[in-house]
């Protein structure tokens, strides 16, 4: 298998933040593996942007991976953190079987408030589990990875690597997913959902089989932030959180598989200032980028990197 | 039976607040294909408006009911009017002919700056204004105690409700609002001044919503964060109801609201559970709400 440009990029900028992570301090580790946790779930709100769908309730997805490491370790006794990742990634799947079949059926804002809709009903049945702390969450067990425990200090920069290791893994599946048939077929969905059915294509079956990819990929996200912060609350499914993620998502654009990492590194970032230095004015500077993106810049951050390079050729 | 009465009674309570603060909305999205999600801020700006308009009223020692209803009403549809002119001409106009999904992530831009832009204004401590539903007492049927300032806001929301019926089929301007909703383009070239109507839409829709927030200020505490809470309902509402039809506004907000009251009385702790469930089952069965219309796709 002949590994092409995109591919050789992803590897390399993995392996140097690995080595980078190495000399840099903890806050700094903490904030990469929350904005490559981040960048997961806005990957799941990317396909189904591709597709033509915006979801306002990825947060659903994001939550069950992350409540599946909190119980996983809290009531199944399961200690490693890819066996957990997994759980979450198996829980995720199965509810989105069940949710596709019907989420399919809708498009534009039914689809978003839908999907709204359900990481709501997540939510308020969350909030009213008193076992499970109810609105303040619980903590999630201190875990080992293949049976190296991580000592302390030792924490952060391990869940960055494993971060790191499963967000390159996605990153190439996705770069091929994009380009394959499957892939290519959703963006034909977004200008033309009539006419791909005259092409003999199954709509139905391509929203459905990009919907649970989508929500795997998000669980993921979800299961890692709960690693990494060691700790799980309702708000993750709560509807502003999916709305930071299609602001994410809208911020980086489509074009790319890298454009959801470089927006979400840039979010934990200037989140991580703004929050002590304008803790009241965070949301409206949110606000104006958002509204300035899709007035200037309406297919994100990544079509500046694309417009350089036609230009130079 | 006293389950079932006061089930009765506090849903019917709860769905005349729900219909006032999904009105709006409806109305806006049944006009201008717009799904404001920054109607949850009108509603707040209204509640906060009116909150420190009567703080100010009770501090000058002034104790007329009357007076204080009429300092809700006014500075609630003044702060709606105001903003939605300003959102509307300021923002929205440079949108339109968009997506309906673009213009929802617009409008949930207009959120997260209103939600600061609040903050900054009136700080984040609480704000009460519990007099004028102190003061309206309350009385008892049988064990159940009813306050009268419910009685009042149920009123109030038989009144916008019929008045939005009245004004939308039997005025000059509703005819023309119906054309421009079964045709935007047709009814622009029979001389309909489309974006005058959409200003004007936008900012009924507005009030509506900020007059909701200005009745609620007497019964909560207004704190930050109160419109993000009030959107989700308002959609549920308008959703199950089907989104631009006051008819199924209303209907909408009387099955939530039972639903929900349902829940409280007999498994509390499926509350916020139930009302999207609601929604979700509608929607099942029903893609576009009881009383929506199905788009026709394109080709």
């Amino acid at each position: 298998m002949k590994l092409e440009r995109t591919e050789l990029s992803l590897i390399g900028v993995a392996i140097a933040i690995a080595i980078l992570a190495q000399f840099s301090p903890n806050w700094l580790v903490f904030t990469l593996t929350l904005a490559i946790s981040t960048a997961l779930v806005v990957m799941g709100v990317v396909m189904l942007m591709r597709a033509g769908l915006v979801s306002f309730g990825q947060g659903l997805f994001y939550c069950l991976g992350g409540y599946a490491v909190g119980l996983g370790g809290r009531f199944l006794g399961i200690t490693d953190a890819l066996v957990l990742v997994g759980l979450g990634v198996v829980v995720t799947t199965v509810v989105a079987m069940i949710l596709g079949l019907l989420m399919t059926r809708y498009r534009e804002i039914f689809f978003a408030m839908l999907s709204l809709a359900f990481s709501m009903i997540l939510y308020g049945i969350l909030v009213k589990s008193h076992g499970l702390g109810s609105t303040d969450g619980f903590g999630v067990v201190d875990w080992t990875l293949l049976g190296f425990t991580p000592g302390d200090g030792q924490a952060t920069t391990t869940a960055l690597m494993l971060a790191l290791v499963l967000a390159l893994a996605i990153a190439l599946f996705l770069n091929r997913y994009f380009k394959s048939s499957i892939g290519l077929a959703c963006e034909a969905i977004r200008e033309n959902e009539v006419r791909v059915e005259y092409m003999g294509i199954s709509h139905r079956k391509v929203l459905y089989i990009n919907y649970v990819l989508a929500a795997a990929v998000g669980s993921v996200g979800g299961s890692m932030t709960a690693l990494a912060a060691g700790h799980v609350d309702p708000t993750m499914a709560y509807w502003t959180i999916s709305g930071e993620f299609v602001f994410i998502a809208i911020l980086g654009g489509t074009g790319h598989v890298a454009a959801p990492f470089i927006a979400a590194l840039i979010f934990t970032l200037v989140r991580t200032y703004a929050v002590e230095l304008a803790p009241n004015a965070w949301q409206m500077i949110l606000g104006i980028v958002l509204l300035l993106i899709i007035l200037f810049l309406p297919k994100g951050i990544w079509s500046l990197f694309t417009r350089k390079k036609g230009a130079a050729s | 039976m006293l389950t079932v009465w006061a089930i009765l009674i506090d849903g019917f309570i709860y769905a005349s607040w729900l219909f006032l603060v999904a009105a709006g909305l409806t109305v806006i999205y049944g006009v201008m294909r717009i799904l404001n999600m920054a109607h949850g801020s009108l509603y707040a700006l209204g509640a906060y408006a009116a909150a420190s308009a009567l703080g100010w009223y009770y501090a000058q020692g002034g104790d007329q009911l009357w007076i204080a209803f009429a300092i809700i009403a006014v500075s609630a549809i003044l702060i709606g009017a105001i903003s939605g002119l300003i959102i509307e001409r300021g923002l929205l106009r440079l949108m339109y002919g968009r997506d309906e999904i673009l213009m929802l992530i617009i409008t949930f831009a207009v959120l997260l700056i209103l939600e600061d832009v609040m903050k900054l204004v009136w700080g984040t401590t609480p704000y009460f204004a519990w007099q004028p539903y102190a003061a309206m007492g309350r009385f008892n049927i049988d064990v159940l105690t009813v306050s009268q300032y419910d009685l009042l806001v149920m009123a109030l929301s038989v009144v916008i409700g019929l008045g939005l019926w009245f004004w939308l089929e039997r005025t000059n301007m509703g005819k023309i609002l119906r054309s421009i909703i079964h045709d935007r383009e047709v009814s622009e070239a029979m001389g309909v001044n489309v974006r005058r109507m959409f200003t004007i839409t936008f900012m009924i829709g507005a009030t509506l919503g900020a007059i909701a927030g200005g009745v609620t200020a007497p019964i909560i505490s207004v704190v930050p964060g109160i419109g993000v809470e009030v959107i989700v309902l308002a959609f549920a509402v308008v959703v199950t109801g089907g989104l631009g039809s006051i008819t199924g506004a209303a209907v909408g907000a009387v099955i939530v609201g039972l639903a929900r009251a349902t829940s409280i009385h007999t498994m509390p702790e499926l509350e916020l559970f139930i009302i999207y469930a609601v929604m979700a089952t509608v929607l099942v069965f029903r893609p576009h709400g009881l009383f929506g219309l199905a788009a026709a796709r394109k080709i």
